[in-house]
Parts: structure tokens; C-alpha cells; sequence
């Protein structure tokens, strides 16, 4: 017997036949409404590229231009050099974002000099932060493994102790933009450098074998990460461009221990010469062609320096800054 | 009456299906609409439109297909499908004779939800960005077999008069699965279609909104259960009709002797049921297969960001992450090209790329001036190209670059024996040649002073079309080798700084 026997109710109710009717019904609207609105609607390509703001900031009219700090402690040298040129209050304003970019590219230690000097790192810190930066954020694509790096330079430390904040390298973290240059069209950098409304880049003097010299310019490699090697077909260019790009507020370059030879990384004591120095300034060519002196180079040796000078971007010709000397 | 009709429907997609496959050569196609099964496929618009978010203009033929489903069931499976036509004969070939044994064989089977759960987690992975419903969606699949495998096996026996002989890198694995699933009708008629089909699986979720059904009249049914014996869909017609497992093939029909089953606009609902039945746990646990399947599969090696230098693409092909959003490795690419070079991928793009397109200039290289590959994709994971966008006009516009060859001076023989070659500079097609050569002359061992012309690639002009490997008399392996660092689709895959991209 089957349970059908009495042919109960078979049928829908009115109610019932409207409400199935209708639901097939929007479920076909919305297969073909979602459908067109789909078809073609994501074309592949690139999207329009963000870029990197202008940090510079004008300095008063008379103001020091570039300042030589000589002295047996790094730190005073360093503070001494900001006071000369007028205090940080000159290039961070209250509630400012301020990115803070050492060279931290190899896993060395600090008498090794293969990275910028630890102290003057902090010390800097803490000028960025009485000046009332409301961040502080310190970073480096380094070119060992950054973790390391930070740590075995001192840098993790001494940022962690002046309470800034460290921001590594990790792949999820780079954001492409435009450069806008010549040579270099689009690059991956770490977010800070996107995001900063301040920068302040520390490099250390240091032979280098392909470029010559890594001082302040060549220190804007380490801004960039994807296939930055590329940049070695074309060194000079290359870092000309990115200094262009990224228009720092200050520099605070780093000549407390110099890496004669077997640069970049080094790691030989034998190498490494103290000259207890820091220079700072706004003008990166100047600075860097001062950074030569250290080097036995002069600025014409190096093909940045020319091309920086021919395109408008500093004076290799320190001298004709307004310099100030001081020591300790 | 109406099953001749089905009958007649199924020969005659199976047909076109077949017809449109051969005609996928350079000879034959002509304005042939390749695309035309696959675009219709909801799963294939379906699963783009979650990975992609978006769904190239030849899957909008999908929509009729959806509605025509939510209004009349799932008649795709019985009526149009070229590989559920090949399950249906094969069903029947391997049917049991006693007509009892034939009810218990085609009766609903708890088991047959698990292409439900398939079809979940298949869908969250797109939505994760990886396609992969191509893997076992019945026309992606059916497409695969006969390019890459029952078509050349008939043009090679017969001696390569139609595309000339063709040779498929990791075919082997693309027959085994073919020939099993096929094969699984020796044991129950239609078995991948009730157990494994997401494409079914996704139809039969469209039915539940069916308003037309098949339907018994109580009135006359004696509950013998005859209907049953040859029910395609084992969807129970006898008992509470399993819409959602309906293929409407009618055998019920044919089958019942006392004419009790009809075909009705919103019939009982009583009589028909549009539960799946899936349950709780098996559901979290397709959710949770879905979602992991993307991350685990993108822990291998051998992908973005670091690809295998092997993972050549067709020209016109989107950037890697957009490629696996859309490729359904359906084959069509493969079967158009003239030379045979694009090839189903091993483990060139790794797991989640399994069968994609590659070049493989060994066995075909990628010729000058053809976009046949660009003209067939349904899913636009390579966009249409005209000759000219591909060749491009040096300098003023770039060619389609799909890599860059690279000697290997240990086996090219003017520069590892001291003998004279350079086919490869000869057979180059870019003008001026990528392949040039210096004239060198050297000391042989025994003292013969000789001038050899070296050849060397010029980046700028090589565009990856394995012309040179195709063509290097060093037979085994090419003493000249294309890898795909250069090519357009993907502007992080350089050597050159010229380009201007770190």
C-alpha cells in the first residue's frame, strides 16, 4: 500500500504556487543581473601608482647648511651637529610621522661598520621625538636576513630603548610606486617610506666595489625591495634617481668608523678606520662629496655625484655651503 | 516520443562538441565559436566570477543556461552534455540485465551529495583565487582528453594527416583519469556524474528552484518501481522524486506501463523534494577543505614569487595570478596551436597550474605570427591578440615577449666543439634577429686554425618563441633554451633594468 493511497493534499495553495513562482523568479533576475554586471567588468593591468612626498623643508634664510661634528663620543657629535643646525624643531613639527633610515644591510657587528652607528641612531630618536613626532618609525631592506641584522648592528636595541618603532621587511609590506624617473619607473618600497610625512636618513661612509662609495645617496638602495639587483646594471643612474625620488628632510651621515675596503659588508677589523666624525645637512651631494674625503676619492670619482650636481640636486662643492665646524 | 527526442539532443551536442574539438586547427577553424561549450558552463562563469571576479564575454552565455535550469531542472546533464552523453551509452552498454538488479543499481545513494561537498569546497578555493573547477568540470574535462589525448592518438595512427603527429608532455595521467571515469560505468551507470560532477552538482543546487518537474500520478502508480531501473540521475521517481538528481532523461517515462509520470508545472509537492540533505559536519569540513586548499597549495615551491623558469605562457596571457583566477585547462589552447608547443603542465606552475598551457619549444615553438591560442580561451586567461599586437612594430611598440633564450656554451658547437652551426640565428623570426654571432677564430686540437661563427642573444630583440630550441641540431637537449624571465605578462620577471622596474 502505498502512502499516496488517499492522495492527500497534491496540490499547492495559491499562496504557495505565488511564493515558489516569485523566488525561481528573483533567482533568475539575480543569475542574469549578476551575470551582466560581471561580464568584462575587471580589465587587467596596472592601476595608477602612488608616489613619494616631498620631505624637504626650507630652511631661514643665514640658517647652517651643513654642519662637520669631530669628537671622541659619537652621541655628543651627533647632538651637537642637530643643535648647529638649529635644532630638530627645524625639520619635525609636532604630531608628524617621522621615518628614520639607517643603514642596517648586513649581519655585522657595530665595530665592523658595515652598518651606521648605533648610537647615533638613538641619539637622533630622541631628538625626532622631544621635537614631538607623534611616530617614530625605523627601518632598512637590509640585504642579510633583516631580524638579524637589526639585532647583531645594535640597531633593534637602540631603537627599542629610545622607544621608536622598528618596521621589518617582510613581503606583504612593500607598496609599488612610481619614480618617475629616466631610468627607474616603478618600485617596490616598504610602506613607512609611503607613509611618512618626515625622513630622516643616517648612512654610514663605506667603500663600496661597484659604485665606489656608499654614503647618503647610496643609502636610498635600501629603500627599495623586489629585483633591486637590477639596479647594478645601471648604479650611478639608479641612485641618482632614488635620491631624486625620495627628497629627504635631513641627513645625519655617519663617519664615526669608516669601512676602508671590502665594502659593503666587510667584516675585518683591519678595514675599519675611526674618525669620530658626523656630518649633517640637507644637501646630500655635499654631504657625500665631503664623505669622500674619508675614502681617498674625490667627488668627481663617483658618477652619482656628477649627475646629482648636473641635475640641480646639491653642490659638490661643500665648501660654498654655509658650514659649520665643531667639535667635542 | 519524447526520449527519442533526448536521444536525438544528446547526438547531436555530442556531435558539435566533437566537430568544434576537430575543427580547433589552424586549417579548419575559420570563425568557428570554440569557446561556445565552455561558455556556456555556469560552473566554469560561476567559479571565474568568484575567482576573478569577473567573467570573460563568452561565459554570459551561461546565464540562459542558469535560468533555463532554475525553471526547468537539470536537463543539461541528460540532454546536452558531451561527456554525460559518452556516460549515458557507457551505461547502458554496461547495464544489468534483470530489470531488479538494474532498480537496486539506480537507486539514490546517501553517497551521491559528496559532489555537493566538491562542489563547496572547489567554490571557496576560487573564491581564494584559485580556479579549479576545470579539474573535474565535465567539459573542461571531456575538452582535455580529446585535445591533448583521443585526438592525437587517431591523427598519429593515421599517420599525422590531420594536425600532424602530436605528442603531449604528462598526458598519461589525463588519459588514466579520462578512461576511469568513463569506466566507472561498468560499475553503476553514471557514476560521475551522480558521485563526482561539480558541474552537476551545481545544476542540481539550480533545481531546487525548479517550477517544472516530473511528477507520478499516486492514482495509477502500483509502486512496481520499473521507473526506476533506468533512472540516469538514481533520483528515486518511484518514491519522492529527487529533483536536484533529475537529469530529465525520461526513462521513467519509457519506463512506467501504465503512462504515470508527467512532466507538470508546479506539481505536488508532496511528490517531489528539493532537499539535498547535506549534513552539518560534512559541510564544515568541505568549508574547511576549501579555504585551507588555496594557502596549502601556495607553500610550494616553484610558483610566484620565485616561478619555474619552464612556465612559459601562451602569448597574451594575463599575469600568473590572474592566469590561475581563470585558466580552466580545458586544452583548447593546446589543440590550436599549429605547432603543438603548448603543452598541459606538469609541475612547471606548480599543483595548483596542473594542466595549464605552457610552451615547450622542444616539442613546438611558438610561431611568429599566429594568435591562434589567444582566439579560443573561454575564461580569458589569454586575451584575444591580433597579429600585430603580438609582433609589434620595434621600437615604437613592444612584441609580445613570452621569455628569452639563453645558450648553454657547454653544448652549442661552435663554442663547445669548434664546429660550425648556427641554425639557430637562421631560423630566428624577429627582425632584426635576437640571435647574432661574432666571428671567432680559434685553435682546434689539432692545430687547425678555423673561424667560427658564435652565436649570441640580444634581450632586446628576443621575444621567447623557441624557434632556436625547436631547431638545435643538439639533438637531446637544445644547446639554446628559452625560459620565461622577460616576458610581458609579468613586468617583476626581468633581468634588464631596462623597463625601468625594481
Amino acid at each position: 500500500m502505498s502512502k499516496h493511497d488517499h492522495a492527500p493534499a497534491l496540490e499547492y495553495t495559491r499562496r504557495e504556487a505565488i511564493t515558489k513562482v516569485a523566488t525561481t523568479s528573483v533567482a533568475a533576475g539575480a543569475a542574469i543581473g549578476l551575470g551582466v554586471w560581471l561580464t568584462g567588468r575587471k580589465a587587467v593591468g596596472e592601476t595608477e601608482l602612488e608616489t613619494i612626498r616631498d620631505h624637504r623643508v626650507q630652511l631661514p634664510s643665514g640658517a647652517t647648511q651643513m654642519v662637520i661634528a669631530r669628537g671622541p663620543d659619537a652621541t655628543q657629535n651627533t647632538r651637537k651637529a642637530i643643535e648647529a643646525l638649529g635644532g630638530m624643531g627645524v625639520f619635525v613639527k609636532r604630531g608628524e610621522r617621522v621615518l628614520i633610515k639607517p643603514n642596517v644591510g648586513w649581519n655585522r657587528l657595530p665595530n665592523q661598520a658595515a652598518n651606521s652607528n648605533p648610537d647615533v641612531v638613538a641619539e637622533v630618536i630622541r631628538h625626532v621625538k622631544a621635537a614631538g613626532a607623534v611616530t617614530v618609525w625605523v627601518t632598512d631592506v637590509s640585504v642579510n636576513k633583516a631580524e638579524r641584522c637589526f639585532a647583531r648592528s645594535g640597531i633593534g636595541d637602540a631603537v627599542r630603548n629610545a622607544g621608536a618603532e622598528l618596521v621589518l621587511p617582510t613581503d606583504s609590506r612593500f607598496r609599488t610606486v612610481g619614480v618617475g624617473g629616466q631610468l627607474l619607473r616603478v618600485a617596490e618600497v616598504l610602506w613607512p617610506f609611503v607613509e611618512a610625512d618626515k625622513i630622516i636618513n643616517i648612512p654610514i661612509v663605506k667603500q663600496h666595489g661597484l659604485s665606489g662609495a656608499t654614503m647618503a645617496m647610496k643609502n636610498w638602495y635600501g629603500v627599495v625591495g623586489g629585483h633591486r639587483a637590477r639596479m647594478h646594471q645601471d648604479i650611478h643612474r639608479s641612485i641618482f634617481e632614488l635620491t631624486t625620488m625620495m627628497k629627504p628632510t635631513l641627513t645625519i651621515m655617519d663617519a664615526t668608523r669608516v669601512l676602508m675596503a671590502n665594502g659593503p659588508s666587510g667584516g675585518s677589523l683591519d678595514d675599519v678606520k675611526a674618525f669620530n666624525t658626523i656630518a649633517a645637512g640637507i644637501d646630500e651631494v655635499a654631504l657625500d662629496a665631503f664623505g669622500c674625503s674619508f675614502l681617498g676619492l674625490s667627488a668627481s670619482d663617483l658618477g652619482y655625484l656628477t649627475l646629482g650636481e648636473r641635475a640641480g640636486l646639491g653642490t659638490t662643492n661643500y665648501r660654498s655651503l654655509k658650514l659649520e665646524e665643531v667639535s667635542s | 516520443m519524447f526520449i527519442w527526442l533526448r536521444r536525438v539532443y544528446q547526438t547531436v551536442f555530442f556531435l558539435l562538441f566533437l566537430y568544434l574539438v576537430i575543427v580547433t586547427t589552424a586549417a579548419l577553424i575559420g570563425g568557428h565559436p570554440i569557446d561556445w561549450f565552455l561558455g556556456f558552463d555556469p560552473l566554469v562563469a560561476v567559479s571565474t566570477a568568484l575567482s576573478a571576479h569577473t567573467i570573460s564575454s563568452s561565459l554570459t552565455w551561461a546565464i540562459p543556461l542558469i535560468v533555463l535550469t532554475l525553471v526547468f531542472g537539470r536537463f543539461f546533464c541528460g540532454w546536452i552534455c558531451p561527456m554525460g552523453a559518452m556516460h549515458h551509452v557507457l551505461g547502458w552498454l554496461g547495464r544489468r540485465r534483470r530489470v531488479r538488479a538494474r532498480m537496486e543499481s539506480n537507486a539514490p545513494r546517501g553517497v551521491y551529495r559528496f559532489k555537493y561537498y566538491l562542489l563547496i569546497a572547489l567554490l571557496l578555493a576560487a573564491l581564494f583565487g584559485s580556479n579549479q573547477v576545470g579539474l573535474l568540470d565535465p567539459i573542461a574535462f571531456t575538452w582535455r582528453a580529446f585535445a591533448t589525448v583521443l585526438v592525437p592518438a587517431v591523427d598519429n595512427i593515421s599517420l599525422g594527416l590531420y594536425q600532424g603527429e602530436r605528442h603531449f608532455h604528462s598526458n598519461t595521467l589525463i588519459t588514466a583519469l579520462f578512461v576511469t571515469a568513463l569506466s566507472l560505468n561498468m560499475v553503476i551507470s553514471r557514476l560521475f556524474c551522480r558521485l563526482l560532477c561539480p558541474l552537476g552538482a551545481l545544476l542540481g543546487f539550480l533545481a531546487k528552484f525548479s517550477l517544472f518537474r516530473l511528477q507520478k500520478s499516486p492514482d495509477v502508480c502500483k509502486d512496481c518501481n520499473v521507473c526506476g531501473a533506468d533512472c540516469q540521475g538514481a533520483a528515486d521517481p518511484q518514491g519522492t522524486l529527487r529533483v536536484s538528481e533529475c537529469m530529465l532523461c525520461l526513462n521513467c517515462q519509457e519506463g512506467c506501463q501504465r503512462g504515470g509520470i508527467h512532466y507538470k508545472f508546479l506539481p505536488s509537492p508532496e511528490l517531489t523534494t528539493d532537499r539535498l540533505d547535506l549534513t552539518r559536519r560534512h559541510t564544515i569540513t568541505a568549508v574547511a577543505a576549501g579555504l585551507m586548499a588555496v594557502p596549502l597549495l601556495r607553500t610550494s615551491d616553484g610558483v610566484d614569487p620565485r616561478p619555474h623558469p619552464h612556465r612559459i605562457r601562451p602569448p597574451g596571457s594575463v599575469p600568473e595570478h590572474d592566469f590561475l583566477e581563470r585558466c580552466v585547462k580545458c586544452g583548447a589552447c593546446m589543440k590550436a596551436c599549429p605547432t603543438g608547443g603548448l603543452q598541459p603542465a606538469w609541475n612547471e606552475a606548480g599543483l595548483e597550474g596542473l594542466w595549464t598551457p605552457i610552451l615547450v619549444p622542444r616539442i613546438g615553438y611558438c610561431e611568429h605570427d599566429c594568435t591562434l591560442c589567444t582566439q579560443v580561451c573561454p575564461t580569458d586567461a589569454i586575451m584575444p591578440l591580433t597579429d600585430t599586437e603580438k609582433v609589434g612594430q620595434p621600437p615604437d611598440k613592444e612584441p609580445v615577449r613570452l621569455g628569452t633564450a639563453f645558450f648553454n656554451r657547454g653544448r652549442c658547437l661552435p663554442w663547445a666543439m669548434d664546429t660550425p652551426c648556427i641554425v639557430c640565428e637562421e631560423v630566428c623570426p624577429t627582425s632584426p634577429k635576437a640571435i647574432y654571432y661574432k666571428l671567432e677564430t680559434v685553435t682546434a686540437r689539432n692545430g687547425e686554425e678555423r673561424t667560427l661563427k658564435r652565436p649570441f642573444v640580444d634581450p632586446d630583440q628576443c621575444v621567447g618563441c623557441g624557434t632556436c630550441e625547436k631547431h638545435c641540431p643538439v639533438f637531446d637537449e637544445a644547446a639554446v633554451r628559452v625560459s620565461s624571465v622577460g616576458e610581458t605578462r609579468d613586468i617583476r620577471n626581468r633581468i634588464m633594468l631596462k623597463g625601468g622596474r625594481v
